[in-house]
Protein backbone atom coordinates (compact mmCIF):
# COMPACT_ATOMS: atom_id res chain seq x y z
CA UNK A 1 0.00 0.00 0.00
CA UNK A 2 2.73 2.35 0.95
CA UNK A 3 4.68 1.75 -2.25
CA UNK A 4 1.54 2.54 -4.18
CA UNK A 5 1.08 5.86 -2.42
CA UNK A 6 4.69 6.76 -3.18
CA UNK A 7 4.15 6.06 -6.86
CA UNK A 8 1.10 8.26 -6.84
CA UNK A 9 2.84 11.34 -5.56
CA UNK A 10 5.84 10.80 -7.81
CA UNK A 11 6.01 13.42 -10.57
CA UNK A 12 7.95 11.15 -12.86
CA UNK A 13 7.76 7.40 -12.67
CA UNK A 14 9.58 5.24 -15.18
CA UNK A 15 9.56 1.46 -15.08
CA UNK A 16 11.81 -0.73 -17.19
CA UNK A 17 11.93 1.81 -20.00
CA UNK A 18 13.47 0.50 -23.19
CA UNK A 19 13.88 2.24 -26.48
CA UNK A 20 15.48 0.92 -29.63
CA UNK A 21 15.97 2.44 -33.04
CA UNK A 22 16.36 -0.06 -35.87
CA UNK A 23 17.43 -2.77 -33.43
CA UNK A 24 19.93 -0.56 -31.63
CA UNK A 25 19.16 -0.05 -27.94
CA UNK A 26 19.25 3.61 -26.99
CA UNK A 27 17.76 2.99 -23.57
CA UNK A 28 17.82 -0.30 -21.75
CA UNK A 29 15.68 -0.85 -18.70
CA UNK A 30 15.61 2.54 -16.99
CA UNK A 31 13.77 2.89 -13.68
CA UNK A 32 13.25 6.26 -12.14
CA UNK A 33 11.04 7.89 -9.53
CA UNK A 34 11.17 11.60 -9.01
CA UNK A 35 9.15 13.36 -6.33
CA UNK A 36 8.36 17.05 -5.77
CA UNK A 37 11.37 19.09 -4.73
CA UNK A 38 13.88 16.54 -5.93
CA UNK A 39 16.62 17.39 -8.38
CA UNK A 40 18.15 14.67 -10.48
CA UNK A 41 21.42 14.99 -12.33
CA UNK A 42 21.43 13.00 -15.52
CA UNK A 43 24.99 12.33 -16.51
CA UNK A 44 26.67 10.34 -19.23
CA UNK A 45 28.66 10.70 -22.41
CA UNK A 46 27.16 12.08 -25.59
CA UNK A 47 24.83 9.48 -27.03
CA UNK A 48 24.34 7.76 -23.69
CA UNK A 49 20.58 8.30 -23.98
CA UNK A 50 20.05 11.42 -21.86
CA UNK A 51 18.05 13.32 -24.48
CA UNK A 52 16.07 10.20 -25.43
CA UNK A 53 15.10 9.77 -21.80
CA UNK A 54 13.89 13.37 -21.62
CA UNK A 55 11.90 12.94 -24.84
CA UNK A 56 10.17 9.91 -23.35
CA UNK A 57 9.28 11.83 -20.19
CA UNK A 58 7.93 14.65 -22.38
CA UNK A 59 5.82 12.19 -24.35
CA UNK A 60 7.54 13.15 -27.60
CA UNK A 61 8.53 9.58 -28.31
CA UNK A 62 7.03 6.37 -27.05
CA UNK A 63 9.20 3.79 -25.31
CA UNK A 64 9.58 0.44 -27.09
CA UNK A 65 8.85 -1.26 -23.78
CA UNK A 66 8.18 -0.26 -20.19
CA UNK A 67 5.86 2.21 -18.53
CA UNK A 68 6.24 5.96 -18.27
CA UNK A 69 4.02 8.06 -16.06
CA UNK A 70 4.29 11.78 -15.57
CA UNK A 71 1.91 13.44 -13.10
CA UNK A 72 0.25 10.03 -12.96
CA UNK A 73 -0.56 10.00 -16.66
CA UNK A 74 0.92 8.54 -19.80
CA UNK A 75 2.72 11.57 -21.28
CA UNK A 76 2.31 10.46 -24.89
CA UNK A 77 -1.36 9.63 -24.43
CA UNK A 78 -4.44 11.67 -25.14
CA UNK A 79 -3.96 13.97 -22.17
CA UNK A 80 -0.64 15.34 -23.38
CA UNK A 81 -2.07 18.87 -23.28
CA UNK A 82 -3.01 18.63 -19.61
CA UNK A 83 0.41 17.36 -18.50
CA UNK A 84 2.39 19.53 -20.90
CA UNK A 85 1.06 22.61 -19.16
CA UNK A 86 2.74 21.53 -15.95
CA UNK A 87 6.28 21.06 -17.20
CA UNK A 88 8.98 23.27 -18.64
CA UNK A 89 11.62 22.04 -21.05
CA UNK A 90 14.88 23.55 -22.21
CA UNK A 91 16.27 21.54 -25.12
CA UNK A 92 19.95 21.29 -25.84
CA UNK A 93 21.18 24.23 -27.95
CA UNK A 94 17.72 25.80 -27.98
CA UNK A 95 16.74 27.70 -31.12
CA UNK A 96 13.91 30.02 -32.06
CA UNK A 97 12.43 31.22 -35.30
CA UNK A 98 14.54 34.22 -36.28
CA UNK A 99 11.87 36.63 -37.47
CA UNK A 100 10.50 37.37 -34.00
CA UNK A 101 11.93 39.51 -31.24
CA UNK A 102 12.74 37.98 -27.87
CA UNK A 103 9.62 39.40 -26.27
CA UNK A 104 7.39 38.28 -29.13
CA UNK A 105 8.81 34.77 -28.92
CA UNK A 106 8.21 34.58 -25.18
CA UNK A 107 4.64 35.86 -25.65
CA UNK A 108 4.07 33.22 -28.30
CA UNK A 109 5.14 30.47 -25.93
CA UNK A 110 3.12 32.00 -23.08
CA UNK A 111 0.01 31.94 -25.28
CA UNK A 112 0.65 28.32 -26.20
CA UNK A 113 0.97 27.39 -22.56
CA UNK A 114 -2.00 29.49 -21.53
CA UNK A 115 0.02 31.59 -19.09
CA UNK A 116 -0.24 35.33 -18.56
CA UNK A 117 1.21 37.25 -21.53
CA UNK A 118 1.45 40.47 -19.52
CA UNK A 119 4.10 38.96 -17.27
CA UNK A 120 6.48 38.34 -20.17
CA UNK A 121 8.54 41.57 -19.88
CA UNK A 122 9.09 40.81 -16.19
CA UNK A 123 10.13 37.24 -17.01
CA UNK A 124 12.60 38.50 -19.62
CA UNK A 125 14.04 40.83 -17.00
CA UNK A 126 14.60 37.92 -14.62
CA UNK A 127 16.94 36.31 -17.15
CA UNK A 128 18.61 39.63 -17.92
CA UNK A 129 17.19 40.16 -21.39
CA UNK A 130 15.37 43.46 -20.90
CA UNK A 131 17.73 45.34 -23.20
CA UNK A 132 17.41 42.71 -25.91
CA UNK A 133 13.62 42.33 -25.60
CA UNK A 134 12.94 44.02 -28.91
CA UNK A 135 15.93 42.72 -30.75
CA UNK A 136 15.35 40.15 -33.47
CA UNK A 137 16.26 36.62 -32.42
CA UNK A 138 18.55 36.37 -35.45
CA UNK A 139 20.87 38.77 -33.67
CA UNK A 140 20.86 36.79 -30.41
CA UNK A 141 24.08 35.15 -29.28
CA UNK A 142 24.12 31.57 -28.08
CA UNK A 143 24.08 32.70 -24.46
CA UNK A 144 21.13 35.00 -25.09
CA UNK A 145 19.17 32.20 -26.75
CA UNK A 146 19.92 30.04 -23.73
CA UNK A 147 18.60 32.79 -21.42
CA UNK A 148 15.42 33.06 -23.45
CA UNK A 149 15.26 29.27 -23.39
CA UNK A 150 15.29 29.36 -19.60
CA UNK A 151 12.62 32.08 -19.53
CA UNK A 152 10.29 29.96 -21.67
CA UNK A 153 10.98 26.84 -19.59
CA UNK A 154 9.94 28.74 -16.45
CA UNK A 155 6.65 29.99 -17.98
CA UNK A 156 3.59 29.10 -15.96
CA UNK A 157 5.54 28.02 -12.87
CA UNK A 158 6.21 24.42 -13.96
CA UNK A 159 6.10 21.56 -11.45
CA UNK A 160 8.62 19.62 -13.49
CA UNK A 161 11.67 21.13 -15.18
CA UNK A 162 13.70 19.25 -17.76
CA UNK A 163 16.92 20.96 -18.70
CA UNK A 164 19.18 19.42 -21.31
CA UNK A 165 22.77 20.70 -21.13
CA UNK A 166 21.42 24.06 -19.96
CA UNK A 167 24.57 25.93 -19.08
CA UNK A 168 26.67 25.38 -22.20
CA UNK A 169 27.46 28.78 -23.65
CA UNK A 170 26.49 30.70 -20.52
CA UNK A 171 28.91 33.06 -18.83
CA UNK A 172 29.79 32.22 -15.21
CA UNK A 173 27.81 35.19 -13.98
CA UNK A 174 24.58 34.10 -15.58
CA UNK A 175 25.26 30.48 -14.71
CA UNK A 176 24.86 31.53 -11.07
CA UNK A 177 21.58 33.34 -11.83
CA UNK A 178 20.51 30.29 -13.78
CA UNK A 179 20.98 27.92 -10.87
CA UNK A 180 19.38 30.42 -8.49
CA UNK A 181 16.22 30.47 -10.64
CA UNK A 182 16.22 26.68 -10.85
CA UNK A 183 16.73 26.30 -7.11
CA UNK A 184 13.85 28.72 -6.50
CA UNK A 185 11.49 26.53 -8.50
CA UNK A 186 12.78 23.50 -6.68
CA UNK A 187 12.18 25.06 -3.29
CA UNK A 188 8.65 25.82 -4.46
CA UNK A 189 8.20 22.08 -4.91
CA UNK A 190 9.15 21.47 -8.52
CA UNK A 191 11.05 18.37 -9.54
CA UNK A 192 14.10 19.05 -11.68
CA UNK A 193 16.03 16.92 -14.13
CA UNK A 194 19.33 18.42 -15.23
CA UNK A 195 21.73 16.93 -17.69
CA UNK A 196 25.15 18.44 -17.88
CA UNK A 197 28.76 17.90 -18.72
CA UNK A 198 29.86 20.53 -16.27
CA UNK A 199 29.76 18.13 -13.33
CA UNK A 200 31.48 20.42 -10.86
CA UNK A 201 28.88 23.16 -11.23
CA UNK A 202 26.04 20.63 -11.21
CA UNK A 203 27.04 19.10 -7.89
CA UNK A 204 25.53 21.61 -5.44
CA UNK A 205 22.23 21.73 -7.33
CA UNK A 206 21.26 18.08 -7.54
CA UNK A 207 20.57 15.62 -4.77
CA UNK A 208 20.43 12.49 -6.85
CA UNK A 209 22.30 11.13 -9.81
CA UNK A 210 21.47 8.82 -12.63
CA UNK A 211 24.55 7.75 -14.57
CA UNK A 212 23.78 6.54 -18.06
CA UNK A 213 26.13 4.62 -20.24
CA UNK A 214 25.09 3.35 -23.64
CA UNK A 215 21.47 3.37 -22.61
CA UNK A 216 22.02 1.51 -19.37
CA UNK A 217 21.70 2.98 -15.92
CA UNK A 218 25.03 2.15 -14.31
CA UNK A 219 24.44 4.00 -11.06
CA UNK A 220 21.57 5.77 -9.37
CA UNK A 221 21.14 7.22 -5.94
CA UNK A 222 21.84 10.21 -3.76
CA UNK A 223 25.29 11.71 -3.89
CA UNK A 224 26.53 10.66 -0.46
CA UNK A 225 25.37 7.07 -0.92
CA UNK A 226 27.11 6.90 -4.28
CA UNK A 227 30.26 8.29 -2.71
CA UNK A 228 30.34 5.45 -0.20
CA UNK A 229 29.30 2.91 -2.79
CA UNK A 230 32.17 3.80 -5.10
CA UNK A 231 34.67 3.29 -2.27
CA UNK A 232 36.58 6.24 -3.65
CA UNK A 233 39.06 7.56 -1.09
CA UNK A 234 38.55 10.71 0.91
CA UNK A 235 41.55 13.03 0.92
CA UNK A 236 42.35 14.68 4.22
CA UNK A 237 45.12 17.24 4.37
CA UNK A 238 46.58 17.94 7.72
CA UNK A 239 49.01 20.79 8.40
CA UNK A 240 50.95 21.52 11.50
CA UNK A 241 54.29 23.01 12.52
CA UNK A 242 55.70 20.12 14.46
CA UNK A 243 57.42 17.54 12.31
CA UNK A 244 57.40 14.89 15.04
CA UNK A 245 53.65 15.16 15.45
CA UNK A 246 53.31 14.80 11.73
CA UNK A 247 55.40 11.65 11.66
CA UNK A 248 53.50 10.21 14.58
CA UNK A 249 50.20 10.82 12.87
CA UNK A 250 51.42 9.17 9.70
CA UNK A 251 52.42 6.10 11.71
CA UNK A 252 49.19 5.85 13.61
CA UNK A 253 46.79 6.09 10.76
CA UNK A 254 46.63 2.88 8.83
CA UNK A 255 46.21 4.73 5.56
CA UNK A 256 48.28 5.87 2.64
CA UNK A 257 49.87 9.27 3.07
CA UNK A 258 51.77 11.70 0.90
CA UNK A 259 53.93 14.62 1.94
CA UNK A 260 52.74 17.70 0.11
CA UNK A 261 55.35 20.02 1.64
CA UNK A 262 57.16 20.51 4.87
CA UNK A 263 53.99 21.48 6.69
CA UNK A 264 51.31 19.35 5.10
CA UNK A 265 50.54 15.66 4.76
CA UNK A 266 47.74 14.28 2.66
CA UNK A 267 45.99 11.12 3.80
CA UNK A 268 44.14 9.08 1.26
CA UNK A 269 41.67 7.05 3.24
CA UNK A 270 38.79 4.73 2.39
CA UNK A 271 35.40 6.35 3.10
CA UNK A 272 34.57 4.00 5.98
CA UNK A 273 37.74 5.09 7.87
CA UNK A 274 37.11 8.77 7.38
CA UNK A 275 35.55 9.46 10.78
CA UNK A 276 38.16 7.43 12.68
CA UNK A 277 40.96 9.33 11.01
CA UNK A 278 39.38 12.72 11.66
CA UNK A 279 38.94 11.83 15.31
CA UNK A 280 42.57 10.86 15.50
CA UNK A 281 43.68 14.06 13.82
CA UNK A 282 41.68 16.14 16.23
CA UNK A 283 43.25 14.43 19.22
CA UNK A 284 46.79 14.96 17.95
CA UNK A 285 48.68 17.91 19.39
CA UNK A 286 50.21 20.42 17.00
CA UNK A 287 47.71 20.01 14.19
CA UNK A 288 46.76 23.49 12.98
CA UNK A 289 44.51 22.87 10.04
CA UNK A 290 42.46 20.18 8.45
CA UNK A 291 40.99 20.00 4.95
CA UNK A 292 38.62 17.26 3.84
CA UNK A 293 38.14 16.65 0.14
CA UNK A 294 35.32 14.28 -0.70
CA UNK A 295 35.37 12.58 -4.10
CA UNK A 296 33.62 15.03 -6.42
CA UNK A 297 31.13 14.33 -9.15
CA UNK A 298 33.87 14.11 -11.76
CA UNK A 299 35.59 11.32 -9.85
CA UNK A 300 32.35 9.52 -9.12
CA UNK A 301 31.37 9.70 -12.75
CA UNK A 302 34.69 8.52 -14.09
CA UNK A 303 34.66 5.67 -11.57
CA UNK A 304 31.28 4.48 -12.83
CA UNK A 305 32.01 4.95 -16.47
CA UNK A 306 35.20 2.88 -16.15
CA UNK A 307 33.27 0.22 -14.28
CA UNK A 308 30.54 0.31 -16.92
CA UNK A 309 33.11 -0.18 -19.65
CA UNK A 310 34.69 -3.23 -18.08
CA UNK A 311 31.23 -4.61 -17.29
CA UNK A 312 30.31 -4.27 -20.90
CA UNK A 313 33.53 -5.94 -22.08
CA UNK A 314 32.83 -8.94 -19.84
CA UNK A 315 29.31 -9.19 -21.15
CA UNK A 316 30.73 -9.19 -24.65
CA UNK A 317 33.09 -12.12 -24.02
CA UNK A 318 30.34 -14.18 -22.43
CA UNK A 319 28.40 -14.02 -25.62
CA UNK B 1 -7.99 24.39 -30.76
CA UNK B 2 -6.52 27.51 -29.17
CA UNK B 3 -3.04 26.17 -29.82
CA UNK B 4 -3.81 25.94 -33.55
CA UNK B 5 -4.87 29.59 -33.62
CA UNK B 6 -1.78 30.70 -31.71
CA UNK B 7 0.42 28.92 -34.25
CA UNK B 8 -1.62 30.25 -37.20
CA UNK B 9 -1.26 33.79 -35.90
CA UNK B 10 2.47 33.37 -35.47
CA UNK B 11 2.83 31.86 -38.92
CA UNK B 12 1.04 34.79 -40.50
CA UNK B 13 3.03 37.36 -38.50
CA UNK B 14 6.25 35.63 -39.56
CA UNK B 15 5.15 35.77 -43.20
CA UNK B 16 4.40 39.48 -42.81
CA UNK B 17 7.72 40.06 -41.07
CA UNK B 18 9.90 38.30 -43.62
CA UNK B 19 8.07 40.08 -46.49
CA UNK B 20 6.49 36.86 -47.76
CA UNK B 21 3.01 38.38 -47.89
CA UNK B 22 4.28 41.55 -49.51
CA UNK B 23 6.27 39.83 -52.24
CA UNK B 24 3.55 37.29 -53.04
CA UNK B 25 0.98 40.11 -53.25
CA UNK B 26 3.22 42.18 -55.49
CA UNK B 27 3.93 39.27 -57.82
CA UNK B 28 0.25 38.41 -58.13
CA UNK B 29 -0.77 42.05 -58.55
CA UNK B 30 1.96 42.63 -61.14
CA UNK B 31 0.90 39.66 -63.25
CA UNK B 32 -2.81 40.40 -62.86
CA UNK B 33 -2.46 44.07 -63.80
CA UNK B 34 -0.24 43.25 -66.77
CA UNK B 35 -2.67 40.64 -68.03
CA UNK B 36 -5.67 42.88 -67.46
CA UNK B 37 -4.00 45.63 -69.41
CA UNK B 38 -2.22 43.62 -72.10
CA UNK B 39 -4.39 40.49 -72.15
CA UNK B 40 -5.77 41.38 -75.57
CA UNK B 41 -2.39 42.11 -77.15
CA UNK B 42 -2.24 38.68 -78.87
CA UNK B 43 -5.39 39.57 -80.78
CA UNK B 44 -4.06 42.95 -81.82
CA UNK B 45 -5.32 45.45 -79.31
CA UNK B 46 -3.63 47.08 -76.38
CA UNK B 47 -5.83 48.37 -73.61
CA UNK B 48 -7.90 47.00 -70.81
CA UNK B 49 -9.40 43.74 -72.03
CA UNK B 50 -12.94 42.68 -71.21
CA UNK B 51 -13.00 41.05 -67.78
CA UNK B 52 -13.84 37.65 -69.28
CA UNK B 53 -10.57 37.72 -71.24
CA UNK B 54 -8.67 38.60 -68.07
CA UNK B 55 -10.25 35.70 -66.21
CA UNK B 56 -9.11 33.32 -68.94
CA UNK B 57 -5.55 34.60 -69.19
CA UNK B 58 -5.14 35.07 -65.44
CA UNK B 59 -6.41 31.61 -64.56
CA UNK B 60 -4.05 30.08 -67.14
CA UNK B 61 -1.22 31.77 -65.30
CA UNK B 62 -2.57 30.95 -61.85
CA UNK B 63 -2.47 27.26 -62.66
CA UNK B 64 1.31 27.52 -62.66
CA UNK B 65 1.84 30.23 -60.07
CA UNK B 66 -0.40 29.38 -57.11
CA UNK B 67 0.78 25.75 -56.81
CA UNK B 68 4.32 27.08 -56.70
CA UNK B 69 3.44 29.64 -54.02
CA UNK B 70 1.62 27.00 -52.00
CA UNK B 71 4.54 24.59 -52.10
CA UNK B 72 7.07 27.32 -51.31
CA UNK B 73 5.06 28.26 -48.22
CA UNK B 74 4.65 24.75 -46.95
CA UNK B 75 7.52 22.47 -47.98
CA UNK B 76 9.60 23.20 -44.89
CA UNK B 77 6.72 23.51 -42.40
CA UNK B 78 7.77 20.37 -40.53
CA UNK B 79 11.23 19.46 -41.78
CA UNK B 80 12.42 23.08 -41.57
CA UNK B 81 11.32 23.43 -37.94
CA UNK B 82 12.85 20.07 -37.23
CA UNK B 83 16.18 21.08 -38.78
CA UNK B 84 16.29 24.44 -37.01
CA UNK B 85 15.57 22.66 -33.76
CA UNK B 86 12.39 24.59 -33.00
CA UNK B 87 10.05 21.61 -33.44
CA UNK B 88 11.25 19.70 -30.39
CA UNK B 89 10.56 22.66 -28.11
CA UNK B 90 7.20 23.45 -29.70
CA UNK B 91 5.93 19.89 -29.35
CA UNK B 92 6.87 19.86 -25.66
CA UNK B 93 4.14 22.50 -25.28
CA UNK B 94 0.46 21.60 -24.93
CA UNK B 95 0.17 21.30 -28.71
CA UNK B 96 -1.00 18.16 -30.42
CA UNK B 97 0.49 17.21 -33.77
CA UNK B 98 -2.71 17.86 -35.69
CA UNK B 99 -3.05 21.24 -33.97
CA UNK B 100 0.43 22.14 -35.13
CA UNK B 101 -0.40 21.26 -38.75
CA UNK B 102 -3.83 22.86 -38.53
CA UNK B 103 -2.21 26.05 -37.23
CA UNK B 104 0.34 26.06 -40.02
CA UNK B 105 -2.44 25.41 -42.54
CA UNK B 106 -4.64 28.24 -41.28
CA UNK B 107 -1.69 30.64 -41.22
CA UNK B 108 -0.62 29.73 -44.73
CA UNK B 109 -4.21 29.92 -45.96
CA UNK B 110 -4.47 33.47 -44.65
CA UNK B 111 -1.19 34.36 -46.39
CA UNK B 112 -2.52 33.02 -49.71
CA UNK B 113 -5.88 34.69 -49.21
CA UNK B 114 -4.35 38.08 -48.50
CA UNK B 115 -2.02 37.80 -51.50
CA UNK B 116 -4.77 36.69 -53.91
CA UNK B 117 -7.44 39.07 -52.66
CA UNK B 118 -5.10 42.05 -52.69
CA UNK B 119 -3.18 41.12 -55.83
CA UNK B 120 -6.00 39.93 -58.04
CA UNK B 121 -8.50 42.21 -56.33
CA UNK B 122 -6.40 45.23 -57.25
CA UNK B 123 -6.36 44.17 -60.89
CA UNK B 124 -10.10 43.48 -60.81
CA UNK B 125 -10.82 46.93 -59.38
CA UNK B 126 -8.49 48.52 -61.91
CA UNK B 127 -10.37 46.75 -64.74
CA UNK B 128 -13.72 47.72 -63.27
CA UNK B 129 -12.60 51.33 -63.12
CA UNK B 130 -11.38 51.31 -66.73
CA UNK B 131 -14.25 49.39 -68.28
CA UNK B 132 -17.81 50.57 -68.30
CA UNK B 133 -19.52 47.38 -69.35
CA UNK B 134 -19.01 44.59 -66.88
CA UNK B 135 -21.72 42.00 -66.79
CA UNK B 136 -22.77 40.33 -63.58
CA UNK B 137 -21.57 37.04 -65.02
CA UNK B 138 -18.11 38.44 -65.69
CA UNK B 139 -17.85 39.79 -62.16
CA UNK B 140 -19.02 36.47 -60.84
CA UNK B 141 -16.47 34.58 -62.96
CA UNK B 142 -13.74 36.85 -61.62
CA UNK B 143 -14.84 36.23 -58.04
CA UNK B 144 -14.93 32.48 -58.58
CA UNK B 145 -11.48 32.68 -60.14
CA UNK B 146 -10.10 34.44 -57.04
CA UNK B 147 -11.71 32.01 -54.63
CA UNK B 148 -10.67 28.93 -56.57
CA UNK B 149 -7.12 30.28 -56.89
CA UNK B 150 -6.91 30.28 -53.08
CA UNK B 151 -8.30 26.75 -53.08
CA UNK B 152 -5.72 25.65 -55.65
CA UNK B 153 -2.97 27.16 -53.52
CA UNK B 154 -4.36 25.33 -50.48
CA UNK B 155 -4.16 22.01 -52.37
CA UNK B 156 -0.45 22.47 -52.80
CA UNK B 157 0.02 23.71 -49.25
CA UNK B 158 -1.40 20.37 -48.12
CA UNK B 159 0.84 18.47 -50.53
CA UNK B 160 3.79 20.45 -49.19
CA UNK B 161 2.99 19.28 -45.63
CA UNK B 162 2.83 15.68 -46.77
CA UNK B 163 6.31 16.01 -48.24
CA UNK B 164 7.55 17.96 -45.24
CA UNK B 165 6.33 15.41 -42.69
CA UNK B 166 7.80 12.57 -44.69
CA UNK B 167 11.38 13.60 -45.45
CA UNK B 168 14.37 14.05 -43.14
CA UNK B 169 16.08 16.95 -44.89
CA UNK B 170 14.93 20.30 -46.14
CA UNK B 171 16.75 19.95 -49.45
CA UNK B 172 14.94 16.67 -50.16
CA UNK B 173 11.64 18.39 -49.42
CA UNK B 174 12.46 21.20 -51.86
CA UNK B 175 13.34 18.70 -54.59
CA UNK B 176 10.21 16.66 -54.01
CA UNK B 177 8.05 19.78 -53.97
CA UNK B 178 9.45 20.77 -57.35
CA UNK B 179 8.76 17.27 -58.72
CA UNK B 180 5.18 17.37 -57.48
CA UNK B 181 4.72 20.75 -59.12
CA UNK B 182 6.17 19.58 -62.43
CA UNK B 183 4.25 16.32 -62.31
CA UNK B 184 0.82 17.71 -61.55
CA UNK B 185 0.98 21.03 -63.31
CA UNK B 186 3.06 20.31 -66.42
CA UNK B 187 3.75 16.65 -67.15
CA UNK B 188 0.27 15.31 -66.39
CA UNK B 189 -1.22 17.47 -69.14
CA UNK B 190 1.47 16.50 -71.63
CA UNK B 191 0.78 12.82 -71.06
CA UNK B 192 -2.95 13.35 -71.33
CA UNK B 193 -2.46 15.31 -74.56
CA UNK B 194 -0.14 12.64 -75.92
CA UNK B 195 -2.62 9.87 -75.22
CA UNK B 196 -5.35 11.97 -76.79
CA UNK B 197 -3.42 12.57 -80.05
CA UNK B 198 -2.10 9.02 -80.31
CA UNK B 199 -5.52 7.49 -80.18
CA UNK B 200 -7.90 9.30 -77.98
CA UNK B 201 -10.83 7.25 -79.19
CA UNK B 202 -10.45 4.59 -76.54
CA UNK B 203 -10.45 7.39 -73.99
CA UNK B 204 -14.14 7.96 -73.82
CA UNK B 205 -15.44 11.44 -73.14
CA UNK B 206 -16.34 10.39 -69.62
CA UNK B 207 -12.92 8.95 -68.83
CA UNK B 208 -11.18 11.98 -70.28
CA UNK B 209 -13.28 14.32 -68.15
CA UNK B 210 -12.59 12.10 -65.17
CA UNK B 211 -8.84 12.28 -65.76
CA UNK B 212 -9.03 16.04 -65.99
CA UNK B 213 -11.02 16.24 -62.78
CA UNK B 214 -8.59 13.93 -61.03
CA UNK B 215 -5.81 16.49 -61.32
CA UNK B 216 -6.24 19.58 -59.15
CA UNK B 217 -4.69 21.91 -61.74
CA UNK B 218 -7.02 20.64 -64.45
CA UNK B 219 -9.99 20.74 -62.11
CA UNK B 220 -9.13 24.40 -61.54
CA UNK B 221 -8.93 24.96 -65.32
CA UNK B 222 -12.26 23.26 -65.88
CA UNK B 223 -13.88 25.34 -63.18
CA UNK B 224 -12.63 28.64 -64.54
CA UNK B 225 -12.52 28.06 -68.26
CA UNK B 226 -15.69 26.17 -68.87
CA UNK B 227 -18.25 26.70 -66.18
CA UNK B 228 -19.23 30.22 -67.23
CA UNK B 229 -20.46 30.91 -70.77
CA UNK B 230 -18.43 34.09 -70.87
CA UNK B 231 -15.16 32.19 -70.48
CA UNK B 232 -16.17 28.90 -72.10
CA UNK B 233 -16.95 30.65 -75.37
CA UNK B 234 -13.58 32.39 -75.29
CA UNK B 235 -11.62 29.20 -74.71
CA UNK B 236 -13.53 26.91 -76.99
CA UNK B 237 -14.22 24.66 -74.05
CA UNK B 238 -17.94 25.11 -74.35
CA UNK B 239 -18.18 21.74 -76.05
CA UNK B 240 -15.91 19.95 -73.62
CA UNK B 241 -18.12 20.52 -70.68
CA UNK B 242 -21.55 21.19 -71.98
CA UNK B 243 -23.04 21.14 -68.53
CA UNK B 244 -21.31 24.07 -66.85
CA UNK B 245 -22.88 23.74 -63.45
CA UNK B 246 -22.18 20.03 -63.08
CA UNK B 247 -18.55 20.60 -64.13
CA UNK B 248 -18.21 23.41 -61.62
CA UNK B 249 -19.51 21.26 -58.80
CA UNK B 250 -17.36 18.29 -59.81
CA UNK B 251 -14.23 20.49 -60.00
CA UNK B 252 -14.96 21.99 -56.63
CA UNK B 253 -15.37 18.53 -55.10
CA UNK B 254 -12.09 17.46 -56.68
CA UNK B 255 -10.28 20.52 -55.33
CA UNK B 256 -11.80 20.07 -51.87
CA UNK B 257 -10.69 16.43 -51.79
CA UNK B 258 -7.24 17.47 -52.94
CA UNK B 259 -7.06 19.86 -50.00
CA UNK B 260 -8.40 17.40 -47.44
CA UNK B 261 -6.68 14.14 -48.35
CA UNK B 262 -3.01 15.29 -48.49
CA UNK B 263 -3.49 17.38 -45.32
CA UNK B 264 -4.91 14.41 -43.44
CA UNK B 265 -2.17 12.15 -44.81
CA UNK B 266 0.39 14.72 -43.67
CA UNK B 267 -1.17 14.65 -40.21
CA UNK B 268 -0.96 10.85 -40.07
CA UNK B 269 2.68 10.78 -41.17
CA UNK B 270 3.57 13.61 -38.82
CA UNK B 271 1.95 11.92 -35.82
CA UNK B 272 4.32 8.97 -36.32
CA UNK B 273 7.38 11.15 -36.74
CA UNK B 274 9.81 11.28 -33.83
CA UNK B 275 11.06 14.80 -33.25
Amino acid sequence: MKANAMTEDAIVSLKEIKKSYDGVRTLDGIDLELRPGEALGLIGHNGAGKTTLMKIILGLIEPSAGKAKVFGMNPSGGLHGAVAQRWGFLPEAVNFSGAMSGLEALRFYARLKGSDVRKCPEQLASVGLTDAAHKRLKAYSKGMRQRLGLAQALLGKPELLLLDEPTTGLDPDFTRTFYRLIDERRQAGAAVILSSHALAELEPHVDRLLVLQQGKCIAQGDLSALRVQTGLPVRIRVSGDDGAVREKLADLADVQSNRINGRTVEFICPPEQKMALIELVCRTRGVEDLQIELPNLDRIYSHYSKQGNTGKAEGGTEQ
Amino acid sequence: MRAAFVIARQEFLDALRNKWVLSATLVLAGFALTLAYLGSAPVGTVGVAPLGVTVVSLSSLTVFLLPLLGLLLSYDAVVGESERGTLLLLLSYPVRRWQFLMGKFLGHLVVLTVAVVMGYGAAGLFAAWQLDNITAQEACAYGVMMASSILLGAVFVGLGYTISSFVRERATAAGMALSVWLGLVVIYDFILLGVLTKGGDFLGNGLFNGLLLANPADAYRLLNLSSFDVTANLTGMAGLASNGQATAIASLISLALWVAVPTVVAGLIFSRREP
